[in-house]
């Protein structure tokens, strides 16, 4: 099994696309809505990740 | 209260719903495929078969039922149950040998959340392709 060495930002990239398209795929009942939901629920994350990113590195001074 | 009872639809007959629960179990999207829905099954396959992967490449561990107090046994169990949710990709992995110690680092600590993620997500499939089979959902 070859090993993975991801940094945090690439680990949490990953994580955010795969439930992404899990989530848009389970929740809504139109093609178009869980492409809507999927894509807005990844823009979330990202956004989590580097807004939680900058408060972290700027609360450490 | 009245109108919310009588929207409530009967229950579907398990012989409807439990042969695509198991399947969606066993192989991830696996009820969808049964429910002839391949275009979601196969994205579903390949997200939680994905996310799997990638917790075994970033040697991620498996949990093991343990008891102790409460947190213990909240964490414990309950990644277990998590990990036990991804059906075939956490037996294939067990049989062959693949679980392993949990270890330091941020690396094996992101596969191990991504093991048991993949199983959640698993759940959500399962409960998608019930709602389908059982005539909640189109």
């Amino acid at each position: 099994m070859p090993k993975m060495n991801l940094s945090h930002f690439e680990a949490a990239f990953l994580f955010s696309l795969f439930t992404s398209i899990v989530l848009g795929v389970v929740t809504k009942r139109t093609d178009r809505d869980r492409l809507h939901y999927g894509l807005y629920t990844f823009a979330c994350f990202l956004a989590a990740l580097f807004g939680l990113g900058w408060v972290m590195y700027l609360g450490h001074g | 209260m009245a109108k919310e009872k009588e929207q409530r639809q009967p229950m579907a007959l398990v012989s409807a719903w439990a042969p695509a629960l198991a399947l969606g179990w066993l192989i991830p999207g696996g009820g969808h495929f049964l429910l002839k829905r391949p275009g979601r099954g196969a994205l579903l396959l390949v997200s939680v078969t994905s996310m799997f992967l990638c917790g075994l490449m970033m040697r991620g561990a498996m949990f093991q039922p343990a008891t102790g107090d409460l947190l213990t046994t909240l964490i414990n169990t309950g990644g277990f149950i998590g990990d036990l949710c991804s059906g075939i990709l956490y037996l294939l992995s067990v049989w062959l040998g693949y679980n392993q110690a949990d270890m330091a680092g941020h690396v094996h600590d992101y596969g191990t959340k991504f093991l048991v993620t993949a199983g959640l997500l698993n759940v959500l499939a399962m409960v998608d392709a019930f709602e389908i089979a059982a005539g909640r959902k189109d």
